[in-house]
């Protein structure tokens, strides 16, 4: 797809090969299209195919020529005559590194399975930092400029109670690695709602409404593009939340049907994710002309009707539909 | 964009309060109704947010809810980013809190200095006060500043339990405070000697009148730079050499140049003024005593690069500074030195006044465009660089104080004189402030060249035996006794691997607690990461925790797992993290552990409680 829109070819060189590329397209961009097996599997984590690169992460760093500092692939754009380099120690380096300060204050065990392999192949080490500190119940509170001195018997965390504030979805901030994804989603690069935006800063920086009110009280509309485009399950629908809770959740049976979502005439695709017999997620997939994986709170969360069958207990939750 | 605000009302003051301070500000004083235009016109007005929040904080004390959808509303900004953007800064309360604050320094130099029987007495006497770090008034150290709703906040250096006590109470007011600042020989100790250049007005006029100033050659150089015209303006800064005095040593010439012949119009000037780095005081002095300086320093920076605007970012824990330039703006405004035709020379220049609110990283330059933009003051990604896309994305020039006030210097004596004045390619005269254990602390001007030794004796010596010279600041790094010798130059600095950074040389004698400092210096960068990245956000976490295990002597595995852990932090925070704040977060731990000043104990320590020893 990259490839077949008529543009300027640039050469750039990576890992000492040759390639021709896009003009205007970003480094990853030019990995993803043209790299090898290994290049191609640049690992990325606030980086999305339908949302502006905001670079927070670090992750996808590689080396450029003429720059001291690594520079983040995802958003840097290609120029002739660029010399990159995915694999030099420091690289590496700089990948394992920030998946392990995330692994060591985040909790990542439904961050998607690509994460898990990273966190593997990059050889993460995350415990060498100490055992986690208890969860913290005044994270939404602490002032910009000021923390307790730690005595580095424990480390860091993010680890907070879930907020579970309204029907649809809960906000899980334990899981947060401050990706900027939803923000993006809620404001410019999708819904243009900004229901909520990064508060706080260091380490205390966290997501918010104002004055951390509830979702029903913010400006919130549940389009749910938040929850579409979060990486790590912090964001999620109150009945993924509640299958996984009660050890329901059954990944491993979910199949997923396509369709066209049927309320409007805008014709926007669904996929249908279903587990034993049941609707647990609809999502768009983000290459889609249409909505580039954006919904509204009808195509996400308006399935309920499918699956009210009069008299009928849902016989995998056992509770009444 | 539709605001959904909640049922939150603004008070009466504070409505009145955000009114003012917007009229005095919009394009269309008389625009009070919001939604009447959204889209680009509000996209247009969110720059006024920062000065909004300062105007409800600086009466009400705090940006309560209602106050902060009054905001929203008059800017068309949804009330989750204006309280993003609220709770990014220190000196902002979003929850109730006492009228009058007080911010006691306990950074390195108000430490060695007593600050913390300061901070005793208040706690004892219930007076509501906080940490705060380096104030940047370390030649008068112990410092504080009040802050306070619905009067002028102060500061108070050097400051005494009972006087901290007494205008706790409400028994000081600014202009009384700000008297105790009259005496400039003890912030510039050379102040009215010759042989001084940048420091030539300071303490010998008086900062409130134009005319003093321009008495004693003021104005001189915005002639000179007329009559040049702007182009050889920028070849006399090309020639001198000058460099940045803000920290990136950046040749000034070729960034002037870059901007004035940027094809992108309108340009802007940005005057860097927000000086937070520890240690750090000379713009603050310069500011303070020479304000006028400052203005006709801008109106040749823009008069040379095309710039109509200028905005003056200073730092907003300086309020004495801020007053003396607020005054000085408007008196030259009144008397024709800014405004729409300059001196009758027929160009434009006006100078916008934007304070801080408490954020280190607002001085990164990219993070201090956000901020002026009415953004969190988080970095950009560069490239772009500013003189490409900067404020608003348009073509901006951003310079340090005491680089501008060189400009003055560059246009009265020529480029290439100005050039032989240093040594190599450091060129001119630097000022350094010189604090810690030393007989006489303050700004200090030599010409680049001098040595380490040279500048200790002219500030009349160490106060005890030495034990190292923090040489450029929280992000710099150490220097021992015997590399004094060295060269205040670039280059020598790089060559010792340190750097001049902002011209902090702060002084450690033996009775100093390294180790402490070292953990002070790590609590700075994780308190003043803006949290954007991860190697920094959670580098610095874990480099603060690693430094505590180690002074406590209490390694996690064993000292040598815990350096390999620290240098493993330093290299990802210096290669990976998005701006300079990150990619000097280690430097100064790094340097101490290079140096030896941090050494493991001899033997594994019983009770945890012993610090690290020194080295004799
Ligand atoms: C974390 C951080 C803080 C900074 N703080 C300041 C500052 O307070 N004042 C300043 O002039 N430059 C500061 N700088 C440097 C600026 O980014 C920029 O290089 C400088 O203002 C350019 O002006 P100059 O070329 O005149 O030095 C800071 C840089 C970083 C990374
Ligand atoms: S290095 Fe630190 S201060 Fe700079 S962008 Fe990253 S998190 Fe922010
Ligand atoms: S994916 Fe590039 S910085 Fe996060």
């Amino acid at each position: 797809m990259l490839l077949s829109t008529i543009r300027r070819l640039v050469t750039i060189t990576v890992d000492g090969r040759e390639l021709r590329v896009p003009d205007g397209s970003t480094i990853l961009q030019a990995l993803y299209a043209v790299g090898d097996t290994t290049q191609a599997d640049t690992p990325v984590l606030c980086w999305a195919p339908n949302l502006t690169p905001v670079n927070a992460c670090r992750v996808c760093v590689v080396e450029v020529e003429g720059s001291r500092a690594l520079v983040p692939c995802c958003a840097r754009k290609v120029e002739d005559g660029m010399q990159v380099r995915t694999n030099p120690e420091r690289v590496r380096h700089s990948r394992r590194m920030v998946l392990e300060l995330l692994a060591s204050s985040v909790d990542l065990s439904q961050a998607g399975g690509d994460v898990q392999r990273w966190i593997a192949s990059y050889g993460v080490d995350p415990q060498r930092y100490g055992p986690p500190v208890a969860p913290a119940d005044d994270r939404d509170h602490r002032h910009a400029g000021h923390h307790h001195y730690p005595d580095g018997s424990t480390a860091e965390t993010v680890a907070q109670p879930v907020k579970i504030d309204n029907e649809l979805y809960v906000r899980d901030y334990s899981r947060c690695i401050m990706c900027y994804k939803c923000v993006k989603a809620c404001g410019t690069d999708a819904q243009f709602t900004f229901a909520i935006a990064a508060a706080g800063r260091s380490f205390d920086i966290r997501i918010a409404t104002e004055y951390n009110s509830e979702l029903p009280e913010s400006a919130c509309v549940y389009c749910g593009n938040c929850i579409g485009v979060c990486p790590t399950g912090a964001l999620k629908s109150v009945r993924e939340h509640v299958l996984r809770e009660s050890g329901q959740w059954d990944p491993a049976a979910e199949t997923v049907t396509t369709t066209i979502c049927s309320f409007c005439g805008v014709g926007c695709n669904l996929e249908l994710h279903v587990q034993h017999g049941q609707i647990v997620n609809v999502t768009s997939p983000s290459d889609h002309g249409v909505t580039h994986g954006h919904l509204c709170i009808k195509g996400r969360f308006g399935f309920q009707h499918v699956q009210n069958l009069p008299n009928q207990t849902n016989t995998h939750t056992g509770t009444p539909e | 964009m539709d605001l959904r605000l909640s049922s939150a009302e603004p008070t009466a003051a504070e409505q009145d309060v955000v009114d003012t301070a917007l009229s005095g500000m919009l394009a269309t004083p008389t625009d009070n109704q919001p939604f009447t235009d959204t889209g680009h016109n509000a996209r247009g007005r969110r720059h006024l947010l920062l000065p909004a929040l300062h105007a409800v904080s600086d009466t009400v004390g705090w940006i309560s809810p209602g106050a902060l959808n009054y905001i929203a509303r008059r800017l068309s900004v949804a009330p989750a980013d204006v309280y993003g953007v609220a709770t990014f800064y220190a000196l902002f309360s979003t929850e109730p809190r006492a009228a009058r604050v007080v911010h006691v320094c306990d950074d390195i130099v108000c430490s060695l200095a007593g600050g913390k029987a300061v901070a005793t007495a208040l706690t004892a006497e219930n007076v509501c006060w906080l940490p705060s770090p380096c104030l940047g008034l370390c030649e008068r150290a112990p410092a504080v500043l009040h802050q306070l709703a619905g009067e002028p906040d102060f500061s108070q250096a050097p400051a005494t339990p009972a006087k901290v006590l007494v205008a706790a109470r409400g028994g000081t007011d600014a202009a009384t405070a700000d008297q105790e600042f009259a005496n400039a020989r003890m912030s510039a100790p050379q102040s009215g000697r010759a042989g001084v250049r940048l420091l030539g007005r300071i303490g010998v006029i008086d900062p409130t009148s134009l005319d003093d100033y321009r008495a004693h050659g003021g104005y001189a150089a915005l002639r000179r730079a007329i009559q040049l015209g702007p182009s050889r303006v920028i070849a006399e800064v090309r020639d001198s050499g000058l460099t940045g005095r803000g920290g990136a040593a950046f040749p000034t010439g070729v960034k002037w140049n870059g901007v004035a012949t940027a094809p992108q119009r309108p340009h802007y000037l940005i005057c860097n003024a927000d000086e937070s780095e520890p240690g750090t005081f000379k713009d603050r002095v310069l500011m303070e005593l020479d304000p006028f300086g400052l203005i006709e320093a801008m109106t040749i920076a823009g008069y040379a690069t095309g710039c109509e605007v200028g905005y003056l970012y200073i730092r907003g824990e300086y309020p004495l500074a801020t007053r003396r330039i607020q005054a000085a703006i408007e008196i030259a405004c009144r008397r024709g030195y800014l405004g729409s035709d300059v001196m009758g020379e027929g160009f434009a220049f006006d100078i916008e006044l934007r304070r801080g609110a408490g954020a280190y990283i607002c001085g990164e330059e990219t993070a201090l465009l956000n901020s002026i933009e009415g953004y969190r003051g988080e970095p950009r990604n560069k490239p772009p660089f500013p003189s490409v896309s900067g404020l608003f994305g348009k073509p901006t020039v951003i310079n340090n104080v005491e680089t501008l006030y060189n400009v003055l210097e560059i246009l009265q004596i020529g480029g290439p004189h100005f050039a032989e004045i240093g040594a190599g390619r450091s060129t001119g005269t630097r000022l350094f402030c010189v604090s810690g254990a030393i007989a006489v602390p303050g700004v200090y001007e030599v010409a680049f060249g001098t040595t380490l030794r040279k500048l200790i004796e002219l500030a009349g010596g160490v106060t005890g035996e030495l034990r190292a010279v923090l040489l450029g600041g929280a992000a710099g790094g150490f220097v021992l006794p015997p590399q004094l010798d060295m060269p205040l130059t670039l280059e020598g600095a790089r060559e010792i691997g340190a750097t001049l950074g902002s011209g902090v040389v702060l002084v450690l004698s033996t009775a100093a607690d390294i180790a402490g400092i070292l953990r002070r210096i790590a609590a700075f960068f994780r308190d003043e990461s803006c949290g954007q990245c991860v190697p920094c956000r959670v580098g610095t976490v874990r480099q603060e925790e690693a430094l505590a295990r180690l002074t406590r002597g209490a390694p996690r595995g064993s000292w040598e797992t815990e350096l390999v852990l620290l240098s493993d932090l330093a290299q990802v925070m210096q290669d990976a993290s998005i701006c300079g704040l990150g990619h000097t977060a280690p430097a100064a731990v790094q340097s101490a552990l290079a140096l030896g000043l941090l050494t493991a104990p001899p033997s594994p320590l019983s009770n945890g409680s012993t610090t690290v020893k020194v080295r004799p």
